[in-house]
């Protein structure tokens, strides 16, 4: 590795107060024609990259980012890393990314300060209890750690939690992931890009892809801010705007694209030290290493790309979390903000081919993309380099819609989509 | 967030309305006769367009009345709300 992170390139580059450490990654100006182009350099993109390079020895490919890299939904969401789904498929999926991330700090040579500090799901009603219960024997079916906790033993875990039977939606009990987590978000985009680089990845920020050029049933290129780019292959992983990109190319896509909201407060000292879910009040929380409580709220529900959301959805999310947690009532939010999230009838992401020849989308991740992201890079790679599904992608194909062949994880994942 | 103009009530705000998505989406005549490829596009497919989009909408928590809307969903925008089974205006 051309200038590998270790503690004694830390203590070298001390001594020249640290202005000499290498360029992460560069800033190249796009050639005429590529193998292979990604479009969206958030997480997924680049990690689709980093993969094409690595494991399928794509290297003359190029991502093409609008803006900064990270500065979409990946540096805007709440950075929560679990596999509890209930589908086997969904499991398979989220548990491949779980144990990809397991290691990849040590991978990439690059801190993503990754946490399995532990998820707990929360139940709040009898219906609750029975679906998380089976949720936990479904997850071990699959190999994937979770036990089911009673009222007291979710209090011992997590003691700032309010268990009162009078409360409006009193813990009943709770689900645990101990392997779940959270990780750094820019710092993933940050390490893929640079390992991606390294290996002769470009990629190119700034360039906002207007038009996909297509020839009867296959693609030849893209229209960009920086020109026209010739290529045979070109995977979308634009997350809310990737029906716009679909339009481009005359392709529709089963996908509804809507504000989804995040706050954090002031920072405070140590106060959770795990990330709490809860699926009917659809509030979620955990702290960062900075302090600040990272507050999860929910979508709009209507079609929008404005990046804000509605106040009242922020409201009803605080409102569960001061129910919840009496003790933060005093607190102080900072910054709120919002991401467009691309939501798939089924609440379940598409990784495929299409009916075009040479493209292939990886979308409909909705609001809970993050935590697959070392897995989804992984296998859309996979799909782009053998012009077929991974057998871990394969149920998260387009042609489901079309099929019935449906995996929906409405309400059976830990939080309501 | 915004403030809807109820064709029947004036205007309130969004939190009391619901979207039922995209509006004009025709229920087909003779559902025995489609394709599973017609049928995933009648029941699934989306424009989920950025910028102007037709919609229905929902006075939910009023007069529980249905009307359409055109939004602008880049900016939140509304450029026009007419009545179910009126023409919807030209652009």
């Amino acid at each position: 590795m051309k200038n590998k992170y270790s503690i004694f390139s830390l203590i070298k580059n001390a001594f020249s107060q640290h202005e000499n450490w290498k360029q992460a990654w560069g800033d190249p100006e796009p050639k005429r024609e590529y193998e292979a182009i990604i479009i969206g350099g958030g997480g997924h993109g680049l990690a689709t990259a980093y993969y094409l390079a690595k494991k399928h020895n794509m290297r003359n490919i190029a991502v093409l980012e609008k803006g900064w890299i990270g500065g979409g939904n990946t540096g805007r969401n709440t950075t929560i890393i679990r596999s509890n789904y209930l589908w086997d498929a969904s499991a398979g999926l989220y548990d491949h990314a779980l144990k990809i991330w397991e290691n990849l700090s040590q991978e990439l040579n690059y801190n993503i300060m990754f946490s399995q500090r532990g998820v707990m799901n929360l139940a709040h009603n009898l219906q609750d209890v029975r679906d998380l219960k089976r949720r936990t024997h479904a997850n071990r079916l699959n190999g994937i750690d979770a036990v089911w906790l009673n009222t007291d033993q979710v209090k011992k875990f997590c003691p700032i939690i309010n268990i009162s039977p009078d409360i409006r939606y009193p813990v009943l009990g709770g689900t645990l992931q101990r392997r779940a987590g959270t990780a750094r978000h820019d710092a993933v985009a940050w390490g893929y890009a640079r390992g991606a680089d390294e290996m002769g990845v470009d990629i190119i920020q700034n360039c906002e892809v207007n038009g996909i050029k297509r020839n009867g049933d296959h693609v030849e290129g893209v229209e960009t801010s920086k020109g026209f780019i010739k290529t045979k292959k070109i995977g979308v992983v634009a997350a809310g705007h990737s029906s716009v990109i679909a339009n481009m190319a005359g392709l529709k896509l089963p996908l509804e694209s809507k504000p989804l909201q995040a706050l954090v407060s002031e920072p405070v000292k140590p106060i959770i030290d795990t990330v709490v879910m809860s699926n009917a009040v659809h509030a979620y929380v955990s702290q960062s290493d900075k302090g600040e409580l990272v507050i999860g709220a929910g979508t709009d529900a209507y079609v929008s790309y404005t990046q804000r959301g509605s106040h009242d959805v922020v409201e009803g999310t605080l409102k569960a979390i001061l129910e919840l947690y009496p003790i933060f009532s005093r607190m102080k939010m900072l910054r709120q903000w919002g991401g467009i999230v691309d939501i798939c009838p089924d609440a379940s992401p598409i990784i495929s081919k299409t009916n075009i020849k040479g493209l292939y989308f990886n979308c409909g991740w909705g609001t809970g993309g993050f935590k697959a992201t070392p897995g989804s890079g992984d296998l859309f790679a996979h799909t782009i380099a053998n012009d077929e599904p991974h057998k871990l992608n394969a149920a998260f194909n387009l042609n489901r819609f079309v099929s019935g062949d449906l995996v929906d994880e409405h309400g059976a994942a830990a939080v309501a989509h | 967030m915004f403030l809807i103009n109820c064709p029947y009530c004036g205007e309130r705000d969004q939190s009391e309305f619901s979207c039922g998505g995209e509006a004009h989406i025709v229920r087909p005549k003779q559902p025995t006769e489609l394709s599973d490829d017609q049928w995933a596009e009648y029941l699934f497919m989306r424009k989920n367009i950025k910028g102007v989009q037709f919609e229905r909408w929902n006075h939910v928590h009023g007069c529980r009345k249905w009307f359409n809307m055109v939004r602008d969903t880049s900016n939140d925008k509304i450029h026009a709300i007419y009545k179910m089974g009126e023409k919807p205006p030209v652009e």
